[in-house]
């Protein structure tokens, strides 16, 4: 089992003929994953270089392919656009890999998701989603996974970054130490964004091959210590957190438009107080998190 | 991006909000000489410079004629402002306004930002105005109204009217402000802010409504469609590494310590500045070189890294996704020859293209004599913090 994506998901590439979008596509099909086409404005009817149908319209390429999900590379000014198009069209997990989306464009977009139920964004500003073994969509190396069913998988865990390359740090050291993922979701590190952390813990939670949680935070908003007090209430797999900028000095922003400490908010030790009051494990080096996690569950 | 306060009074006046009367002046007989023409007996002669605290800095004076306006001006514009926000070297000033004194009978605070966890644009008010709204919500959050923006449709009239008379705005004086905060909100929309503030906005003593002092931040990401903003940057208020490093498209900020690191990724960079800091020695700079990083990119990040004279070590951490450990690698080979190492570089790599790194790297002896390459992240930390220990000794 799994959350979101699994070998059955048919996923096409909204900005298939960029350079980002071609690359991470034949990256997609190599990993396993079941692309279907792309969708380029203007190019509809061609093909793309692993024969992959290109469209015109998200429309018109869930009409011909049957696709469920999409993966994002569409440039910043139009990207906000290309998710509206994608729940428009019915599509049901949309994951934005574009980054430097206008904050108000993400604002628009998130209020017309709103009344596109079904439809669930992740992103933008991540590295995507994966299922290792079964569906890879985004820009991930696929080869550091461990799926959750292979005979080396000991336990299985599932993991919820904001940062794309700890989310990889965390995979590589759980792969290592036999601990294999269900599904590991980068969310992204822009302000306003798809899925957070409580939906999937939630999700998470009640997968049920799903055995222990691994969640990592960033300074700036307060978004973990929501996190935490879902746990709390909700959760009773054993959870593992990491919080990256300890050493960030506060009023400077660190990249991700999201990661700023301000007002006194946001700080990596109110979010550290905040998930370990709510019986977290928080790994104190970003060197530790798949050891942390394999000492919580004796692997 | 930020612009200057008498910028940002400009794009509160283009959209018809009340800013009191001021002139933009460069030198300090201009600076005289607008005092002169207000004839009041006080101005007030303000520095032009990004960064706050400029009224403890002595760069916010009181004039009580031509000639002490002309005295403020010269010592603000021959000297750098520091402050807590600037670090000790300062920023330069070269513009200032002179304003007549207002009479002041009640100072309002007036923000709008974006509220990440209603995922949308809210606006801030407070009747505690003129002071640091940071300040009045640790010590009485009661008096910080918060009013969220329909993330499509706006500020509604009903909203701005509740805000006002909740601040106790009286009468047509509730009007005046209601529609103030409409006109602050769209112009916040228009120009895709971050941040955008009226601190102090006042009644005057003659019943006038007046922005006193205004602030605007932008969206970086917006920009693209903001060229008129963009025109109003000025660069002299960023330190010059930082400016160098958005010109390369490198998120980079200076920090204190003496290990240089060149990391994928705004998470992982923070998390390497951490674990450093874990291994008992301290960051020099937090660089993110982002997914789409070119080789030239690449190559002037390190130039950037070592023109900084602190940096005794540098750390590079590449967990390869849409960035490329082999593009990394080839940079690190080609800065070696042009600027060449002199200081121990502790490379670590994975993820895309991994292999073909290593390869170019263990050919490249002779152009990074001081290399040594980690296993993983503590591996590295520990190289790149003894190697520098040792050359600190």
């Amino acid at each position: 089992m799994s959350i979101l994506v699994n070998k059955n998901t048919r996923v096409i590439c909204q900005g298939i003929t960029g350079s980002a979008g071609a690359f991470h596509t034949k990256g997609c099909l190599d990993y396993g994953t079941k692309m279907v086409g792309g969708v380029t404005p203007g190019k509809g009817g061609q093909k793309d270089p692993n024969g992959l149908p290109i469209f015109d319209t998200v429309e018109r390429a869930v009409k011909e392919t049957g696709a469920d999900a999409t993966m994002i590379f569409v440039p910043p000014p139009f990207a906000a656009d290309a998710i509206m198009e994608a729940a428009d069209a019915g599509i049901k997990t949309i994951v934005a890999i574009t980054e430097g989306i206008p904050v108000l464009d993400m604002v628009k977009a998130k209020a017309f998701l709103k009344d596109k139920s079904p439809s669930v964004l992740i992103g933008p500003n991540c590295p995507g989603v994966i299922t290792p073994g079964e569906s890879k969509i985004g820009i991930m190396p696929g080869y550091i996974h461990l799926a959750a069913n292979d005979p080396k998988s000991k336990k299985t865990v599932g993991i919820i970054s904001r940062s794309g390359t700890l989310t990889y740090e965390a995979v590589w050291q759980c792969a290592s130490r036999g601990i294999g993922q269900t599904t590991a979701v980068g969310i992204g590190g822009d302000p306003v964004k798809g899925l957070n952390f409580i939906e999937l813990l939630d999700l998470f939670n009640k997968d049920a091959a799903t055995q222990s949680i691994i969640m990592i935070g960033e300074i700036g908003g307060s978004d973990e210590e929501a996190a935490a007090a879902f746990v709390k209430q909700n959760v009773k797999k054993p959870v593992v957190a990491f919080i990256a900028g300890r050493t960030a000095p506060p009023g400077r922003r660190m990249g991700h438009a999201g990661a700023i400490i301000s007002g006194g908010e946001g700080s990596a030790d109110s979010k550290i107080a905040a998930l370990k009051a709510a019986g977290i494990t928080v790994a104190e080096s970003p060197a530790t998190i798949g050891e942390t996690l394999a000492k919580v569950l004796g692997v | 991006m930020k612009i200057h306060e008498y910028q940002a009074r400009q794009l509160l006046a283009d959209a018809g909000i009340p800013v009191p009367s001021a002139e933009v002046v460069r030198t300090p007989d201009e600076a005289a000489e607008a005092f002169k023409k207000f004839s009041q007996p006080m101005c007030v002669v303000k520095a032009q410079v990004y960064a706050g605290g400029r009224g403890k800095a002595g760069f916010v004076k009181l004039v009580k004629s031509a000639d002490e306006a002309r005295e403020a001006a010269k010592f603000m514009l021959t000297h750098r402002m520091t402050s807590y926000q600037t670090g000790p070297e300062g920023v330069p000033v070269s513009v200032l306004i002179v304003a007549p004194g207002v009479d002041i009978a009640q100072e309002f605070y007036l923000g709008i930002t974006v509220d990440r966890t209603r995922n949308t644009v809210t606006m801030i008010a407070s009747a505690e105005g003129g002071v640091e709204i940071e300040e009045v919500a640790k010590k009485s959050p009661e008096k910080v109204i918060k009013e969220p923006l329909h993330p499509l449709l706006g500020l509604q009239g009903y909203q701005a009217r509740e805000l006002a008379f909740k601040l106790g705005f009286k009468d047509k004086m509730a009007n005046q402000a209601a529609k103030l905060m409409m006109d602050v909100s769209k112009v916040f929309i228009k120009t895709d802010a971050s941040l955008a503030e009226i601190n102090p906005l006042v009644i005057t003593k003659d019943g006038k409504l007046l922005a006193i002092d205004a602030k605007f931040n932008f969206d970086d990401n917006a920009l693209f469609r903001h060229n008129d903003l963009v025109a109003m940057e000025d660069e002299t208020q960023e330190k010059p590494l930082d400016v160098r490093a958005k010109k390369a498209s490198l998120n980079y900020i200076a920090l204190d310590g003496n290990i240089g690191c060149l990391v994928n990724g705004a998470g992982l960079a923070m998390a390497t500045m951490d674990i450093i800091k874990l291994h008992g020695a301290e960051p020099a700079n937090f660089l993110d070189v982002g997914g789409s990083v070119t080789p030239e990119g690449a190559v002037e990040a390190f130039n950037i890294i070592l023109s900084d004279p602190k940096v005794k070590g540098i750390l590079v951490n590449i967990f390869g996704g849409i960035a490329k450990c082999d593009v990394i690698a080839d940079a690190l080979v080609k800065a070696g020859r042009q600027i060449g190492f002199k200081v121990p570089v502790v490379v670590r790599l994975e993820g895309t293209n991994v292999e073909k790194a290593r390869e170019i790297l263990s050919g490249a002896k002779s152009e990074l004599p001081t290399l040594q390459t980690a296993s993983d992240l503590t591996d590295a930390a520990k190289k790149v913090v003894a190697a520098v220990g040792r050359v600190a000794a």
